[in-house]
């Protein structure tokens, strides 16, 4: 077990190395620079300015500097907010990102299993279309839509949440569904059909012919099986996750670690690009890898590689 | 010494509803099963040996299934009009079942032990889980599963195919039931493994005074392990007696058919394998009269017209067949099958002796 998490490691490592190079080439192509939007400077400013930061320097010199940075996850200072370092930007806009985004996911899985279970309960019975046609609602709208429905029937016109910032808890409601309904359709839709799946397998039969009870059989043996394709999709949906809260705190004004990275583009802010693009890779080359073991535990079919007992 | 009878199956009829029709799977079965006997039910794919089975058990699904008639006398009560909650106290704990695939019957997540324990606990409110992991150690031993102890903690996957059946058996021995019914037990595992496992079955009846139904299609089995033989074709029993009955006298065209086509190792004779011709009839819209008929050579002509009732042959041997009919002429069974049933008298002496 331990050799296959130094394994892991050691790929995450690589996996991080290429994303730095790969998002440092891309830094470079893009067209722009961190001081354009700024009103005309002359042009000693601006060679001034891009000596400080060291952007007058050969490319390799800076993909080198980048590399240092990174290795001493030390970013130095934002380009665009005079003063502030790009890791004070992370610690401070991460944990909202982090509550957003745990409060995403549980929705989605919760309500992804909720509804698939009683999809397959109630096979095509009037509950399965029910909870089917809402599933695939949920995949085929997309969030930033839904965000949109949701803030202006259920908090402009309905004015039962806010309708943007962060302030505490019910703020973070409309958000986090807006993230979490595509991927609850997923999740439900993988949930019935596994589910589906294993009640017509032999050993459902079994639990029955032992004289369990229908619940006790959905329980302690139908669920266990078909959520293990579910705990697949955990990587994933920690991306899309991810992802999805780049939008979202855009259109919901959240000061999360997503709108920070996606203003830092715009912005082309580059300290903050690469520290933010690095803090992502990391969280979810490790998601993957926690996954990964949590799938070991829970079906005890399979080994990771290179693991012994 | 009567034996006393644990079941009794009457008339029973079980249909599905599918969108092409109404498939009787089941058409008016009936037969007994007395404490401490096996009765074999034998019969090709699809004549509904799996269907009768699982509606003794109440599993099967419904809908698409549908018990259309019939009573399943189990210790004098009918059990056809149970209730769910009713019969989970039946299942398990006095009428139990083992699979056909042992690679699929257990729950490949769950730890063999408390796949035993599960039973017990759930038939047995006083017994603790102490107890319980106790008594499935035991049965762990009894089926013949070496260091049980050590077994209980495992999940099936460790386990070989034979393995896994001793552990459903152990399973459906769990609650101590009175009826065991074994579904295929053996076909998915090679021949000496199956020897092992029926040897297991016996060995255990004997202990216990279990009465088994025994399902296969397989005849050489079934004059191994059965006290009496139910011939099934197309949903309907078609023969029925003692093993010796339906080995040494078979009456039914279709028990020829079967045993004709049993491969026949012994006697060693140079003669082809003879197969049933044709195929089993629709369920959907049964034929009119014989189900056979059509693939019959004695077909009579009044087969295809009217259905035939059974027969007494003697006190445990019964026949549907209309060649039974005082006026029917008599027809020989075939050389073939004579010269098996000769050979089979002839082993049977010699072991005899
Ligand atoms: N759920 C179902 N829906 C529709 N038809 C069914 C269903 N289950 C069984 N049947 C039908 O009932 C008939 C009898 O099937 P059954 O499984 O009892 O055969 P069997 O004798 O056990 O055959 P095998 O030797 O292949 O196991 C078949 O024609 C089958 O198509
Ligand atoms: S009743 Fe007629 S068709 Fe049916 S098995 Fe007997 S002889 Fe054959
Ligand atoms: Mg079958």
């Amino acid at each position: 077990m331990l050799k296959y998490i130094f394994k892991r490691l050691v790929y995450i490592l690589i996996a991080l190395y290429i994303i730095v190079t790969a998002t440092f080439f891309l830094i470079q192509l893009a067209p722009g620079s961190p001081f354009a939007s700024e009103r005309d400077f002359p042009p000693q400013i601006e060679a001034q300015l891009n000596a400080k930061y060291g952007l007058d320097n050969p490319w390799y010199v800076q993909y080198k500097d980048y590399l240092i940075d990174t290795v001493t996850f030390d970013f130095g200072e934002s380009m665009k907010y005079k003063g502030r370092s790009t890791n004070d930007i992370i610690a401070e806009s991460f944990p909202i990102s982090l509550t957003l985004g745990i409060e995403a996911m549980l929705i989605s899985v919760g309500l992804g299993i909720l509804l698939g279970v009683i999809a397959a309960l109630y096979h095509n019975r009037f509950p399965d279309y029910l909870s089917s046609t809402i599933a695939v609602l949920g995949i085929s709208v997309p969030s930033f839509i839904l965000a949109g429905l949701m803030q202006y029937f259920l908090a402009f016109k309905l004015d039962l949440f806010p309708v943007s910032g962060w302030k505490g808890f019910s703020y973070s409601i409309l958000p986090a569904t807006a993230i979490a309904i595509t991927h609850a359709g997923f999740i439900a839709k993988l949930t019935r059909s596994s589910m589906l799946e294993q009640s017509s397998s032999d050993y459902v039969k079994m639990a029955r012919a032992k004289g369990l009870g229908k619940w006790t059989t959905v329980f302690k043996h139908t669920l266990r099986n078909a959520l293990l394709p579910v705990v697949t999709y955990l990587g994933p949906l920690t991306a899309g996750v991810v992802t999805g809260s780049f939008i979202i705190e855009q259109i919901f004004a959240i000061p999360g670690l997503g709108k920070h990275f996606v203003t830092s583009i715009t912005n082309r802010d580059y300290t903050v690009i690469m520290g933010t693009t690095v803090f992502y890779s990391i969280i979810l080359l490790f998601a993957v890898l926690i996954v990964d073991i949590l799938y070991s535990v829970i079906d005890p079919r399979i080994k990771l590689k290179g693991a012994k007992k | 010494m009567m034996k006393k009878k644990l079941l009794e199956v009457n008339d029973l009829q079980i249909n599905f509803k599918t969108y092409a029709g109404i498939v009787q799977a089941v058409r008016g079965v009936s037969f007994d099963l007395y404490e401490g006997e096996t009765l074999a039910i034998v019969g090709e794919s699809g004549s509904g040996k799996s269907v009768t089975s699982n509606a003794i058990m109440k599993l099967i699904p419904q809908p698409p299934g549908i018990y259309a008639g019939g009573e399943i006398l189990f210790d004098g009560r009918d059990i056809v009009p149970l209730t769910e909650k009713e019969m989970s106290k039946v299942r398990g704990n006095e009428i139990a079942m083992i699979f056909q695939d042992p690679m699929t019957a257990l729950n490949p997540t769950m730890r063999v032990g408390k796949q035993i324990t599960e039973v017990i606990l759930k038939h047995n409110k006083k017994v603790t889980s102490a107890e319980a992991k106790e008594r499935a150690i035991k049965l762990l031993d009894l089926v013949g599963i070496p260091m049980p102890e050590k077994r209980f903690r495992q999940y099936p996957h460790e386990f070989s195919g034979g393995m896994r059946q001793r552990v459903v058996i152990a399973i459906a021995l769990a609650a101590d039931p009175k009826l065991l019914i074994a579904d295929e037990p053996t076909t998915a595992l090679d021949v000496t493994i199956q020897a092992q496992i029926l040897e297991l079955m016996k060995d255990i009846q004997k202990k216990r005074n279990t009465s088994i139904i025994f399902i296969t299609h397989d005849l050489g089995v079934v004059a191994n392990v059965a006290d009496r033989v139910a011939v099934m074709y197309a949903g309907q029993i078609v023969e029925y007696g003692t093993v010796n009955d339906i080995f040494y006298n078979p009456r039914h065209p279709y028990t020829w058919g079967l045993l004709g086509s049993m491969p026949d190792l012994k006697n060693n004779e140079k003669e082809e394998l003879r197969t049933i011709p044709g195929s089993p009839p629709d369920l959907i819209h049964p034929p009119k009269g014989d189900a056979f008929a059509a693939r019959n050579e004695f077909a009579l002509a009044i087969d295809y017209e009217k259905e035939p009732p059974m027969f007494k042959i003697s006190d445990t041997h019964y026949a549907k067949t209309w060649l039974l009919h005082p006026d029917a002429p008599q027809i020989p069974i075939p050389d073939a099958i004579q010269k098996r049933i000769q050979g089979y008298l002839e082993e049977a002496e010699n072991s005899g002796k």
